[in-house]
């Protein structure tokens, strides 16, 4: 098991000298599960404000692209790890090593996660302990070493991809909804402990966007490039939580206060 | 615990993919004509062909943004492989104006980045929705044709990759057959996965620009020989008039200004033409009704102005799905190019024979090709006079009056542009294009599109490498 206390912070950053000078007043902003359809579309506007990022995520390829992409469009500076984020027990080496590169941190943005496979995992138990430990566990380990740093500089913002599938389960999706509704659970209190340190939770809640993620779902999705801009937009407001469209927060009130003698016999 | 995947994955073979849905097409080319249904599978990243064909013997066709406009971007129960998410930048360069992107970024993509950096595509169409890739296949041009060639002139290199999983760096020096073959090649020759394009500097997103009325073709031939160093030149022909005002238009030219101008990027359009309209929406009335309002409009015949490059290029794309106004039945182009020649004897000659058939074509485009050589072995533009229109489908009016039209083409030495056809035959297409047989041995043995089995079906010659 790994320790959740966090390292103290390099104070002397193994800077190249010739390096371009990375100016302390753009954005600093680690981001995990660096080539989701989402966190791609965020980054490129961080980017194009040249903000300084570090890229973590598990396929070496895809993160050379999207690091090249971010460069291109005007990022001050783009780190990259290729790292496995279901591994906890190297989530601490690995949160140290990209604060170290970023020389501090500003935004954490978690943005994984796997939708999984519904009937699948309502018969084979190893598939719903995978989705639960890829959105769930996971998260909370990264979450707690990054809270813990936020802690002591009593400054950041944590902003954390759930799901409005996690506001209530349902038949289609349960195993993706509930493994999403223990980390908005998670975040609600981790919320509750942190904000009086001077650090923002803010937990977001897509519904459907058109990603790679759901490319097989033949339903309305939401675009990309307007969620990412709304949830560029709620970070830099240190809002709380955020339904992504809007319409979603009414729906999903509307949903949760279902009955269940009726939501049981709902096919949703 | 089990430890596996952090991040969604895409689909990687299309098995996994549903069946296509029974209804519309999910992917329509820009005429709405022919409809065929087709798998469509993303392309994400550059990795993702061919392995997403892995176990799948349906013949594939990449494609892009759809803005094609009859069968060349289709493949009836075939799979189309669809580019726009892999559309990422690779790199810059700000001396040369060089820059390095994925194949399914569109020019409007490409601008938004560009335009605040103070640079410009080398060529346009006259719509920013296309993708680049689509842009080198079906070797576009543009206003500037005369000074600039076409599309593929301004693309140094790209990589192909074939569905056997080989890659080939294409350019002028290493692979020129394949470099060949592949600008205008129409998306047979394999995936372009990324390509370079060499951008122009500009100092403001300002055009300068000329308006002048002509009246006849004579009149547009004197005013191209007198402002042959333009940069952009284009006119928008009214050819539903008859009489005095037969083939009469506007002559518009227009130059980058040279007055530095703040460079921030466009707005994202804000209509969207909402319903199919009903069929008979477009018809000779009200073109000509418009085309009246349209030739007056500039109220003298000589103006001078600036515009932003927006309306200059694009006027069309202020108004999203601009297409349904065509109604569900859709619409066809017709688009040739006549060697000098012919050129002003079989423009008049099929202006004529339209204006005869009385089918209104509400759009309509008349412009000179330059003497730059394209570099596509199956590139449409040739030195003379082009012209495009677009007519909706009218039942057995609309087809007899493009086979009559073709085959004048034809006659005049001209060639019809397979990007805006939908209706050229397997003889016309092979007379057009000679280089066809040699182009098809670059064919990819598992790409194909509607057209192209359309047009090389009559003889059953299909050779593949």
């Amino acid at each position: 098991m790994n320790t959740l206390a966090t390292p103290p912070l390099d104070a002397s950053p193994a800077t190249n000298p010739t390096a371009p000078d990375r100016s302390k007043l753009t954005k600093k902003i680690l981001v995990l599960g660096a080539t989701s359809g989402i966190a791609e579309a965020t980054c490129r506007i961080w980017a194009a404000q040249g903000a300084q990022l570090f890229l973590v995520a598990r396929n070496p390829e895809k993160l050379a692209a999207v690091a090249a992409d971010l460069k291109t469009r005007g990022a001050a500076y783009v780190g990259t790890a290729v790292a496995d984020l279901d591994d906890t027990d190297k989530h601490a080496e690995l949160l140290s090593h990209a604060i170290n590169s970023l020389t501090g941190m500003d935004i954490a943005y978690l943005a994984y996660g796997i939708l999984g496979d519904q009937p699948r995992a309502e018969q084979d138990f190893e598939h719903a302990a995978q989705i639960l430990h890829t959105n769930f566990v996971a998260p909370v380990s990264l979450l707690t070493w990054l809270a813990n740093f936020c802690v002591q500089r009593h400054a950041g913002v944590l902003a954390v991809l759930s799901s409005v599938a996690g506001e209530r389960g349902r038949k289609s999706n349960y195993l993706y909804g509930s493994s999403k509704a223990g980390l908005t659970a998670f975040l609600a209190g981790l919320r509750n402990r942190v904000d009086r340190e001077g650090v923002t939770v803010l937990t977001i809640k897509p519904g459907p966007v058109n990603t790679a993620m759901t490319a097989h779902m033949n339903i309305r999705k939401a675009d990309v490039n307007k969620v990412a801009a709304t949830i560029v937009k709620a970070i830099d407001a240190k809002r709380d939580n955020l339904y992504v469209p809007f319409k979603w927060q009414p729906i999903m009130f509307v949903v949760r206060n279902i009955p269940d003698r009726i939501f049981k016999k709902l096919n949703l | 615990m089990p430890l596996s995947t952090a991040e969604p994955e895409v689909l990687t073979t299309i098995a996994a993919a549903p069946d296509p849905p029974t209804g519309p097409p999910q992917f329509e080319s820009w005429g709405r004509y022919p409809k065929y249904n087709a798998k469509v599978v993303p392309l994400n990243w550059q990795g993702d062909f061919p392995a997403v064909l892995a176990g799948s013997h349906d013949s594939a066709l990449p494609v892009g943004l759809g803005r094609s406009y009859g069968d060349v971007c289709l493949l009836k129960d075939g799979t189309l492989l669809e580019t726009t998410g892999m559309n990422r930048l690779i790199d810059f360069d700000s001396e040369t104006g060089i820059l390095t992107a994925e194949a399914g970024i569109s020019l409007a993509q490409i601008l938004d980045f560009a335009v605040s950096r103070g640079f410009f595509l080398p060529v346009t169409p006259g719509t920013k929705y296309v993708t680049l890739g689509g842009a080198i296949a079906n070797d576009i041009h543009g206003k500037n044709h005369e000074v600039a060639g076409s599309f593929g002139n301004h693309v140094p290199c790209f990589e192909l990759v074939r569905s056997d999983g080989s890659r080939r760096l294409c350019s002028r020096t290493e692979n020129p057959d394949w470099y060949a073959a592949t600008i205008g090649g129409m998306g047979l020759t394999g995936l372009i996965t990324w390509a370079q394009l060499r951008l122009r500097p500009i100092v403001s997103r300002g055009i300068d620009y000329e308006g002048i009325q002509f009246h006849g073709i004579d009149e547009f031939l004197d005013l191209k020989h007198r402002y042959s160093q333009a940069e952009y030149s284009v006119s928008w022909l009214d050819c539903v008039s008859t009489g005095k005002n037969f083939a009469r238009g506007i002559f518009m030219l227009g130059e980058h200004s040279r007055v530095p101008g703040e460079l921030k990027p466009s707005p994202e359009p804000r209509l969207v033409f909402p319903f199919d309209a009903p069929a008979f929406a477009l018809n000779r009335t009200t073109v000509s009704l418009f085309n009246t309002v349209f030739f007056h409009k500039q109220g003298k015949a000589h103006v001078k102005a600036i515009h932003d490059y927006e309306p200059f290029f694009y006027p069309l794309d202020a108004v999203l799905h601009w297409n349904r106004m065509y109604g569900k039945r859709g619409l066809v182009q017709f688009q040739y190019a006549i060697p000098w020649e012919h050129a002003k004897e079989g423009t008049i000659a099929i202006l004529r024979e339209i204006a005869k058939s009385g089918l209104a074509s509400f759009l309509a485009v008349l412009k000179a090709f330059g003497d730059i050589p394209s570099l596509g072995m199956m590139s449409f533009p040739q030195p003379g006079i082009m012209l495009a229109l677009d007519f909706p489908i009218k039942p057995g009016v609309t087809f007899p009056l493009l086979e009559r039209l073709g085959s004048m083409t034809l006659e005049y030495g001209g060639r019809l542009y397979p990007a805006k056809d939908a209706a050229m035959t397997a003889a016309q297409f092979q007379t057009f294009y000679p280089e066809w047989r040699r182009f098809a041995r670059f064919r990819d043995p598992m790409l194909t599109s509607s057209f192209w089995e359309r047009v090389t079906d009559s003889t059953g010659a299909k050779p593949t490498l």
